[in-house]
């Protein structure tokens, strides 16, 4: 059975709408939509291959933490809890200034907008930018 | 975007200015193509002969970082014709007097010293421009990508309220983004100095309406853009950073800066989805998930705020950055509480007077272009309709400003650098697809025949580009399309980066970088020259 889900482009800002075909847990397939779109039933090239990065056997797979110079796999709770601590720590003895946050013009709005609440309201910094002029 | 794509076929003349956009957006490009079928008038500004360039009605073959120059000439032959729209500068626009001043002093003659652009091609562009009902100005980071890049689109302003080429369709002022969600993040406050809807951090009344909303103080001084962050970090100010789906040790001015300030920092969290040059540098790494794992929205470069669904669950043992996010806030303290995505829209929409009418809900077909201040609102394909924010559109007379560095005899070339149809960005993501790296595998230089043959390079050859802060190893492309003096090199490839030799001096305003312009030297392959 596959299913077929209408969603956007993730590569440049012309926003076209692509179907994504998922087949047992797995995109097989991008094609374009025709209702309700910019792009009227067209892709350029990278949109028609939007879906093939996303099962890259090079995807990081767990969280990765650096121990004497390397990485080394780890749990969500060691990781984040290792993060929370190292914010706290320095936010106490620094403040806020001591951070610089970078957010994605490829995360979604509502990350985007999360980013950029945690930096000021969690992290006390409005040091919080993305690379638009890029 | 001023306009909506959907009207780029209903206007008589477009104006392409700093954007290769068929390579860079390609829907775009086709539409341009579209209205040039349909009897437009198409001019592009461009030092490479693109695409679009062979179609055009004017191809201007512009030195790279000469843009305000060009237009403040295109306006003297409009406002010596008499080809300026009277009725709109007397009723919707200011300060048209101080920039008639300025402008008298900018012939086309002058402008062809300084652009390399023939005074006589700048008189027909600015005549086509002017002549049209409806004209469309298009651009990209050949505008924004130098150290004068907010004069560049002040003077791009200035021409459109000139002619009146705003508030109706087919007509206006319209930046081309590059990433998918720029708008978006721009929109949401992913900003150093501004809140979401690009409310500021120093208006006491925003910070707090923010500081009830979010139960505690905002801080209250703006914060640093990203080229001032790694300066900061270089210099120890900044401690730890928190890097989530950029890759700045590609993508930024002048890497060897940014690898500096990345090893100079104590703390280090990357979250990405593949290990990315700079989760290299990290002391924690975070896998994240991709588009396809998850939901939200984005919001494109006319506006239009879309629908991302999610096709499947997280691979692996990844998660969608704002979970990692609400995740990592809990921990800290601070709990978030939202079931989904839609939660999130709810709360953007209550703070954000742009995206006040923007729900879930209304966003199943094909989503809305804000401004959208309510629920009733039907969204805005053109801005500008009767009146701008400010009131009146304000003329701000401009120069050119030469660029940070200059050509001399080390460094006699022009580089700018630029991306290709196959990639995107720094690569992270299509260099993973088989089919496109096999159309595009390698980094390359593009150079005049003229040029190459005065530096004895052949097409394919092994060369040397060199800048005043390092050099990269790449094969020569010997092309009549690029423009003689410049060179081109795209920014996609981690082993060459064009960035080791771009220069991070910045626009005093925007901070964009001058990405576009520096000064190099090329060397065959075998002999290396000079040091650094
Ligand atoms: S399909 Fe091509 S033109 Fe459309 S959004 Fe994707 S990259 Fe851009």
């Amino acid at each position: 059975m596959t299913k077929y889900v209408k969603t956007i482009c993730p590569y440049c800002g012309c926003g076209c709408s692509i179907i994504l075909h998922v087949k047992n847990g797995k995109i097989v397939r991008t094609s374009p939509a025709v209702k309700d779109s910019i792009n009227k039933g067209t892709l350029c090239i990278k949109g028609m291959l939007a879906h093939e990065f996303v099962h890259s056997p090079e995807r990081l797979r767990t969280p990765l933490i650096r121990e004497n110079g390397s990485f080394r796999e780890a749990t969500w709770d060691e990781a984040l809890g290792m993060v929370a601590e190292k914010f706290h720590k320095i936010k106490e003895k620094y403040g806020g200034s001591a951070f610089g946050v970078l957010s994605s013009a490829r995360a979604t709005s509502e990350e985007n907008y999360l980013i950029s609440k945690f930096s000021r309201a969690v992290l006390a910094t409005n040091n919080i930018d993305h690379c638009a002029r890029l | 975007m001023t306009n909506s794509i959907d009207e780029i076929t209903e206007s008589q003349v477009l104006f392409v200015i700093g954007s290769n956009t068929t390579e860079q957006h390609p829907l775009i490009g086709s539409r341009i193509i579209e209205a040039i079928k349909k009897g437009a008038k198409l001019i592009v500004a461009d030092p490479r002969r693109t695409y679009l360039a062979e179609r055009a009605y004017v191809h201007l073959c512009i030195l790279p970082g000469t843009d305000a120059a060009l237009i403040n000439a295109m306006m003297n032959v409009i406002i010596n014709d008499g080809l300026i729209n009277e009725e709109f500068i007397k009723e919707r626009t200011e300060g048209f007097e101080e920039l008639r001043q300025n402008i008298l002093q900018w012939t086309p003659e002058r402008a062809e010293r300084i652009t390399g652009v023939k005074a006589e091609d700048i008189r027909r562009a600015a005549r086509i421009y002017a002549g049209a009902e409806r004209a469309m100005i298009l651009y990209c980071m050949g505008i924004t990508q130098h150290n004068c890049s907010t004069d560049n689109v002040i003077a791009l302003s200035n021409l459109v309220l000139l002619t009146g080429n705003v508030g109706k369709p087919g007509a206006g002022l319209c930046p081309l983004r590059g990433q998918n969600n720029v708008q978006g993040a721009c929109d949401m406050g992913a900003l150093p100095d501004v809140l979401s809807g690009y409310q500021k951090v120093k208006d006491p009344g925003v910070r707090e309406k923010f500081s009830r909303a979010w139960g505690v103080e905002i801080p209250e001084i703006p914060g640093l853009t990203v080229p001032e962050m790694f300066e900061a970090a270089e210099k120890g100010i900044i401690k730890v950073m928190y890097i989530i789906g950029e890759n700045p040790a590609v993508s930024e001015a002048h890497l060897s800066h940014v690898e500096k300030a990345l090893r100079n920092l104590e703390f280090l969290v990357v979250q990405d989805i593949f290990l990315t040059e700079t989760a290299r540098f990290a002391d924690v790494v975070l896998p994240a998930c991709s588009f396809a794992e998850k939901d939200g929205t984005f919001t494109g470069t006319d506006r239009r705020v879309q629908r991302l669904r999610k096709a499947i669950e997280p691979l692996w043992n990844s998660k969608p950055d704002w979970q990692i996010i609400v995740e990592l806030a809990a921990r800290m303290g601070y709990p978030m509480t939202y079931a989904d995505p839609s939660e999130i829209m709810d709360e953007i929409a209550s703070l954000t007077p742009s995206y006040g009418g923007i729900s879930y809900d209304r966003l199943e077909g094909w989503g809305i272009q804000v401004p959208c201040p309510h629920k009733d609102h039907p969204g805005t394909p053109y801005l500008h309709k009767d009146s701008f924010a400010r009131g009146k559109g304000k003329f701000i007379p401009v120069n050119y400003t030469p660029p940070a560095e200059r050509t001399d005899e080390k460094y006699p070339l022009v580089l700018t650098t630029g991306r290709v149809l196959y990639h995107y960005h720094t690569g992270t993501m299509t260099r993973k697809i088989d089919f496109l790296n096999k159309k595009c595998p390698e980094p390359f230089v593009e150079i005049n025949p003229a040029d190459a043959q005065k530096l004895g390079i052949s097409d394919g050859d092994e060369v040397y580009v060199k800048s005043r802060r390092g050099k990269i190893k790449l094969s020569a492309r010997v092309t009549g399309k690029i423009k003689q003096g410049v060179v081109f090199v795209p920014f996609h490839f981690a082993e060459a980066a064009a960035n080791y030799l771009t220069i991070d001096a910045l626009d005093p305003v925007a901070k964009t970088p001058q990405l576009k312009f520096c000064a190099v030297n090329i060397f065959a392959g075998s002999e290396e020259h000079g040091d650094s």
